[in-house]
Order: C-alpha cells, then structure tokens, then sequence
C-alpha cells in the first residue's frame, strides 16, 4: 500500500510517500520559520498564502522524488487536526480532492499521533510499549503509546512549552533564534552553581510540566544581577540545568509509573546535549532519539500514521472536516 | 475615556481580578494585552476561564498563534500575534470566521496584526516582573468603557 501524507496544521508544509514494501519513498518540506526568522521578524514573503501557495509543487516535487505518479498512490492521508482551522483546511481540501478524483480512500489523521509514531520511521525503531518525551515549541508531553491508537496522556505542560521557554529565555537574554541552540551553546561557559532556578512541579507527584515561572523567573533575575558576559552564561546555564532536571525528573518517574523500559525522546528539545547525557545515564532504559527531521512537523509521520491506519483495516473517511481542537485521548485502535 | 491603574499583589490578586473582569464582560469584546515576556499575560487569561470555570489545560499561544475556548455561554479567543511576520496572515488563522460570531478575543502583541485586526475596545497592560504587577485599564470604545465602569461599580477603588 502506497500512501501520500499531507501536513499543513501550523506552519510547515509537508508532503511524503510512504510504501509498504520500500518503507518512506520521499518527503519534502517547506518551513516557514526558513523565510522568516519566528522571533527576528524578517518579512521576505507573506506567509499567509504559503500553504496554498506550496502545496502542488511539493505533491509534485514528492512523487517525482518518490519516482511515482500519483495513479500508484493507494491512498491519501492528510492532517485532520489539532491545529489552526485555515491551515489544516488547505491540506484536507488538496489531499481529499485528490482522493476523490483518484479514487481513492483518504484518511484525516491526528497530528499527535503521527508524531507519537513518527519514531517507527527509523530503521531502529522502538517496539512497543514505550513512553514518548514530546518536547518542541509546541508541545511537551509525555505518553504512553501501546501500539496505534493506544495511547495515555501521562503529563504535559499546564502553559509554555519546553521550546518555548527555551526561546523566551534566549530572547530575554538577548540571543538570537531558535533560542535552544544559543542558550546551550552561551550555557556552556556558565557556573552551573550560581543561579538556582526553580524545578517547577517536581516536589509534587503527577507528570504535568509548567514553564511558565522560568521565563519569569529569568526576568527578574537578569534585572537584578545584571547583564555582563559572565552574567549572561551563567543564568543560562542556570535555566538549562533548571529545564533538564526537570525533564528527566518528569521521565524518570513516568517510567518507574509505567514499568515500561524504553524512552523516545522527539522534538526539538530533544538535541540538548546536556538533556542527551542524563537521559542516557537513566537505569535500565532504552533511549531513541529519532532524527530531527522526523520530530519537526513532516509529512512523513502523517504518510506513516495514515498507512498505519489504513493497513490495519481502518477504511478511508468521505468527509472533509477538519478539527482543529482534538483530544489525543478520544483515539482508538484502528478499526478494521 | 478613562482608565485606572491596578496593584496587583500576588497571583491570588489577579486571580480575584480577572473573576471581577470576567463578570463584566459583554458577549463580544476585543482586548488587547501588553506587557513584556513574563508579565503574566497568559496567568491573567488563564484566571479569567477559571473563574468562568473552565478547568481544562491553558497554554501559551505562542506557537499555536490561537486558542480557543467554547464555554457553556460565552465564546473566548485568545490570541499571541508575536509571530506573525506579516499582518495579511490572520486571514490564513482564520480571523474572519472567529469574528464572524461574538467572542472575547484577547490578543497579545495586538501592534502585530495593524491594519487587519478590528480596533480594540479595552487594553490590559502588565507591568512588572516581580511577584506584585501593575495592572493599567484603558478603555477606548464606549463597550470598553461599560466594562470599565462595570469593573469600578464590582471593585471600588
């Protein structure tokens, strides 16, 4: 079974093949943050029209990639939801025209889903179960995932996401964008000791994350130590070790809660070499990291967790709603 | 047009706060939010849908751009414009249609969105980074004004 994946629930725009017998065949992308720095605010183009705008060519850039046409497609899979309502509603009306006019089953999928899944993409894929550390500009969560459609929400974040505490505390220290890599890289020659920040949430039981207070707490205490050099790395070294802790914390005890042995660690957050370092120190536990590319939003995963789907029996839908607000946790196993 | 400024002492003075707004609050409204990183913009409308009484998660909307919250009888938007590199991009959010019904919007770095974003009938701006902030409310509509006024009759000075 050959499937297109169409991803558009926020800013990027992506499109991929995924095959049954060959595996990911290709998968293209076109980000938006490329053309304008998020927090620079360089303007080269609208994004406004960009989905729209990119959508054809890289359906055809990605067959011509995959070497197919689109007559050898099985079957169309396109992000349902969450997301924003303009955004989701270009992908779901390209991927379900498309469906219709081949005649072919087409399939909304959740976008959490494909990213929970998007780790069976890689060649050294975890079996299930496992937990998965989310954690991007977007989101942070942890879940447990038993299988497609199988999945329990143990904790995620009450208010900023990691990423975006990483980006607010780079922005309040006058770094530039992505704010992970340059609080990292300015951390580095920072006193780990100097600054304590808080580690919020972990003195009490639960899984949920709240980042908020960090941001804050960066503010003041930039305010009153001032803003030298040496100043500077150590409040972020200070943020990073806050941010890490708290991270592996939160993993630590979701895998003791859960008895399961394997960690899958995706998004953006992810690639923090000092978060790397602790989690694979963690006992008795098995850690992925699946490839940037395949955390970020794709069209892979969507290709993948459409197949997923589908193969499992689960018939295409006929309508062309989108959802821009759905619980992870009203999903079930596929129903063949 | 009148506004007034606000000490706001703790998170439990906002929390009491934004109960107080949230009662004033006509069934379609646009406030703008400022204030800088940590200001506790975000805190202040997360209070507001407690008191309305919702009890679900309440993110920041920084990379999501939009929440929204469908409450037993009211509507609520929340928006953060900060990554908009272009104001013509609320049309691909889906403004028109989340104007198109009544709604409180509330939107952070309203500036963002000049030209394309209705005018702003009441503006919250945050001050200061400690526990203690400072709250100013300008009206500049009359329906913010109403609020204004309800807000002083529920919460003398």
């Amino acid at each position: 079974m050959r499937v297109l994946g169409v991803e558009t629930s926020c800013d990027e725009t992506g499109v991929a093949v995924y095959d049954s017998e060959r595996g990911l065949m290709a998968h293209c992308l076109h980000s938006q943050s490329d053309t304008h720095a998020v927090y620079g605010g360089v303007v080269p183009e609208l994004a406004s029209r960009d989905h729209i705008r990119r959508i054809s060519p890289l359906i055809q850039e990605v067959l011509a990639r995959a070497g197919s046409d689109r007559h050898d497609l099985d079957a169309l899979a396109y992000t349902r939801g969450p997301g924003l309502a303009g955004a989701l509603l270009v992908g779901a009306s390209v991927a379900r025209s498309m469906a219709w006019a081949l005649q072919r089953p087409g399939l909304g999928v959740h976008h959490m889903e494909a990213h929970l899944l998007a780790p069976m993409l890689e060649e050294q894929a975890p079996s299930f179960p496992f937990v998965a550390l989310l954690v991007s500009g977007g989101h942070t969560m942890l879940v447990r995932v038993d299988g497609v459609g199988r999945y329990q929400v143990l904790g995620q974040s009450l208010d900023d996401a990691a990423g975006e505490a990483f980006d607010k505390t780079a922005k309040l220290l006058g770094l530039s964008y992505p704010g992970g890599p340059a609080v990292a890289s300015l951390a580095n020659t920072g006193d780990p000791q100097r600054f304590r920040f808080p580690r919020p949430m972990t003195d009490r039981p639960g899984l949920d994350f709240s980042f908020s207070g960090l941001k804050t707490f960066t503010a003041n205490t930039a305010q009153s130590a001032g803003e030298d050099e040496a100043t500077r790395a150590d409040l972020a070294r200070g943020f990073e070790e806050a941010m890490v802790d708290t991270l592996v914390t939160k993993c630590r005890r979701a895998l003791a809660e859960t008895g399961v042995s394997r960690l899958v660690v995706a998004g953006g957050v992810g690639a923090n070499a000092r978060l790397r370092e602790r989690l694979d120190a963690l006992d008795a536990t098995e850690v992925f990291y699946p490839r940037i590319d395949f955390c970020t939003d794709n069209g892979a995963m969507i290709a993948y967790a459409g197949h997923a789907r589908l193969s499992a029996g689960e018939s295409g839908d006929n309508d062309f709603n989108v959802t821009p607000r759905w619980d992870l946790a009203s999903l079930t196993a596929p129903a063949a | 047009m009148t506004g007034w400024r606000q000490p706001l002492a703790d998170e439990e003075a906002t929390a009491a706060w934004a109960a107080h707004l949230a009662a004033s609050l006509p069934p379609s409204l646009m406030v703008a939010l400022e204030g800088d990183l940590g200001a506790g913009k975000t805190t202040l409308v997360r209070a507001l849908l407690r008191s309305l009484g919702y009890q679900g998660v309440v993110p920041s909307p920084t990379y999501t751009l939009l929440e929204s919250y469908e409450l037993p009888d009211r509507r609520i938007h929340h928006l953060d414009l900060y990554r908009l590199a272009d104001p013509e991009e609320l049309e691909f959010i889906g403004l028109r249609d989340l104007l198109a019904e009544d709604a409180v919007v509330f939107v952070e770095w309203p500036s963002q969105g000049g030209g394309v974003l209705p005018a702003m009938d009441l503006t919250l701006s945050l001050a200061g980074a400690d526990q203690a902030r400072r709250l100013t409310v300008e009206p500049s509509s009359a329906a913010g004004q109403a609020v204004c006024d309800a807000l002083r009759a529920a919460s003398p000075q």
